[in-house]
């Protein structure tokens, strides 16, 4: 076994175990925290398939944004855990179906159909990324500029759907804060100066302002 | 001698080979991480008209590693219901990053422990997997203060490394390479090429942001102290602490490190191209004009300083206006740059697109 093969095994198990411990661990951050293994172990994986770019960018996006804010939104909800879990013995017959139908189909396609050979080394001067940046912007720039605008789409539906202005905000404008002024701010007074006696009266007084 | 040293490195194995390589980078960077602690108070006391340390050794130099000793002493205390594995992971998710990330970075010509080619996509990815330690330490804790430092920290790394990945996404339209090493080559010429003056805004927006991704004043929300305590990491002591507190700043130095290669030039010399060439060639001065390690040393350590009169002079921003900050004003910066580079690009404007 080259080490390389090592590797992959180890890889391919790491994955296989977070991704069973993701579905079956009780604490819902645990469960964010193991696909949060699954994807760096994927990416791994892909990484060894000298597709680095998929690989970076399944860490770059999923891991460092996508999975924050599933870990952000978790953490704050309180999420009762007793009834998430009813009736899992109930639909575990046709989860275990469901489950049984996928992984045979898998298997099937795997062993009858896929009889690829280990594709060839490609060597260090190749770059995934600038393979994949030719035909995505040459071969497919249709389709792609177009899942770009679908994407921009969605944000902005996003946006629209969930903006909503609230009264009780007490949000500052910064542009008004920035104008700000002295004039605005500060009176001057000029008065005349007073003989002692008297501030010492209004002195008493300026103690407590209900003694009057 | 100096041969016989670099022929010796070169008979051992690989696996040795890349071992020692990683030693080189990170001992010195931890003694960088120690005394930068040092020059913080020191460079923050002056600006403020103290001393700061100086009891310590002479001139207070011994003040990081009696600091170090310090929490090495200390008792590390678990907060009750707090979860064992997760809290001590933490710190490790933290550091690993910040030190992982040094291998895609060259200090000299060919000097960097790995030659990858998406080393800027690499960095970019790892960079944005810092966030973990301190979300899973705030919630490991088990403490109030700590999961609403953890939150805001986890909005405002998320928020940031968008204009910062768009600033690297300029900086790669100007180079045509994501490899670092290349990067720093498409900058050679003179001052003029560096891709400071080309992509001053993106420049700019990095470094803010830059700022932003360490957690570091002004905004340090994530461990304001008159709000939430320390944040993050108020249930953690001793050498805990102490490991949150090293990758802080060792992601310090990354960021001040990338900044100088990206935008300045890294290892190339600020009199290239303008002094005669023939200088280059004098014995020791030739070596202390022209192209080195030394050059990208002063440029990080440039920054660094920068780091630290930026936490002596701003107040802290309000949470709220971070988040506009971000969203609103360096992101709309970037895609207005990365049009108008586009266009640089398109015409061969300049030094710099020819």
């Amino acid at each position: 076994m080259t080490f390389e093969l090592f590797l992959f095994y180890l890889f391919g198990a790491i994955l296989l175990g977070a991704a069973l411990a993701m579905i079956s661990v009780r604490n819902p951050v645990h469960a964010a925290l193991f696909l949060v293994v699954c994807f760096v172990s994927a990416a791994a994986l892909w990484l060894m398939a000298e597709a680095e770019f998929l690989g970076l960018v399944l860490v770059l996006v999923y891991v460092g944004a996508v999975m924050v804010l599933f870990l952000f939104v978790v953490m704050m909800l309180d999420i009762n855990i007793a009834r998430l879990r009813e009736g899992f013995s109930e639909y575990l017959p046709v989860g275990l179906v469901v489950a049984a139908a996928m992984a045979t189909v898998l298997v099937l396609v795997i062993t009858r159909y896929i009889t690829m050979d280990a594709p060839e080394r490609a060597g260090p001067e190749y770059a995934n990324t600038e393979a994949l940046g030719a035909v995505l912007y040459t071969e497919y720039v249709y389709p792609f500029e177009i899942a770009a605008v679908i994407l921009l789409v969605a944000i902005i539906a996003a946006i629209s759907l969930t903006m909503r202005r609230r009264p009780d905000n007490k949000r500052i404008d910064p542009a008004r804060q920035i104008e700000v002024s002295r004039e605005g701010r500060v009176r001057m007074v000029s008065m005349k100066s007073e003989d002692k006696a008297r501030r010492a009266r209004g002195a008493e007084r300026d103690d407590d302002p209900n003694q009057e | 001698m100096f041969d016989w040293i670099l022929n010796l490195f070169h008979s051992l194995p690989t696996v040795m080979q890349i071992l020692i390589g990683i030693q080189l980078i990170i001992i010195p960077l931890m003694l960088g991480v120690a005394y930068l602690t040092f020059a913080e108070r020191k460079i923050i006391g002056y600006i403020q008209v103290r001393v700061g340390p100086n009891r310590v050794g002479p001139r207070g130099w011994l003040q990081p590693i009696a600091d170090a000793l310090k929490l090495l002493m200390k008792e590390v205390i678990v907060p009750s219901n707090a979860n064992r594995f997760l809290f001590f992971s933490a710190p490790v998710l933290t550091i690993a990053p910040a030190l992982a990330a040094w291998a895609v970075i060259p200090f000299f010509e060919g000097g960097a422990l790995a030659d990858v080619n998406a080393g800027l996509l690499y960095l970019l990815a790892l960079t944005s997997l810092g966030a973990y330690g301190i979300i899973i330490a705030g919630w490991a804790s088990n403490s109030k203060y700590a999961l609403m430092g953890s939150l805001r920290s986890a909005a405002q790394l998320v928020s940031y490394e968008i204009a910062m990945g768009f600033a690297l996404v300029g900086v790669l339209m100007a180079a045509g390479s994501m490899n670092v090493g290349d990067i720093v080559q498409a900058q050679s010429g003179s001052v003029y090429h560096w891709f400071l003056l080309p992509l001053l805004p993106l420049f700019f927006v990095y470094f803010i942001s830059g700022v932003a991704e360490t957690n570091r004043a002004p905004f340090d929300v994530a461990e304001g102290e008159s709000e939430i305590v320390a944040g993050f990491h108020v249930e953690y002591s001793g050498m805990a602490f102490a490991v949150f507190f090293l990758a802080e700043y060792a992601n310090m130095i990354l960021i001040s490190a990338l900044t100088a290669v990206l935008f300045l030039g890294g290892w190339l010399s600020p009199f290239q191209g303008i002094l005669p060439a023939a200088m280059f060639d004098w014995p020791v001065i030739g070596t202390l004009l022209g192209d080195g390690l030394h050059w990208f040393l002063i440029k990080t350590a440039l920054f660094l300083f920068i780091f630290l009169w930026l936490r002596a002079t701003f107040p802290r921003y309000r949470y709220d206006q971070i988040m506009r900050l971000g969203w609103k004003v360096l992101i709309p910066v970037t895609i207005v740059w990365l049009f108008v580079l586009g266009v640089f690009v398109a015409f061969d404007v300049g030094p710099w697109f020819a």
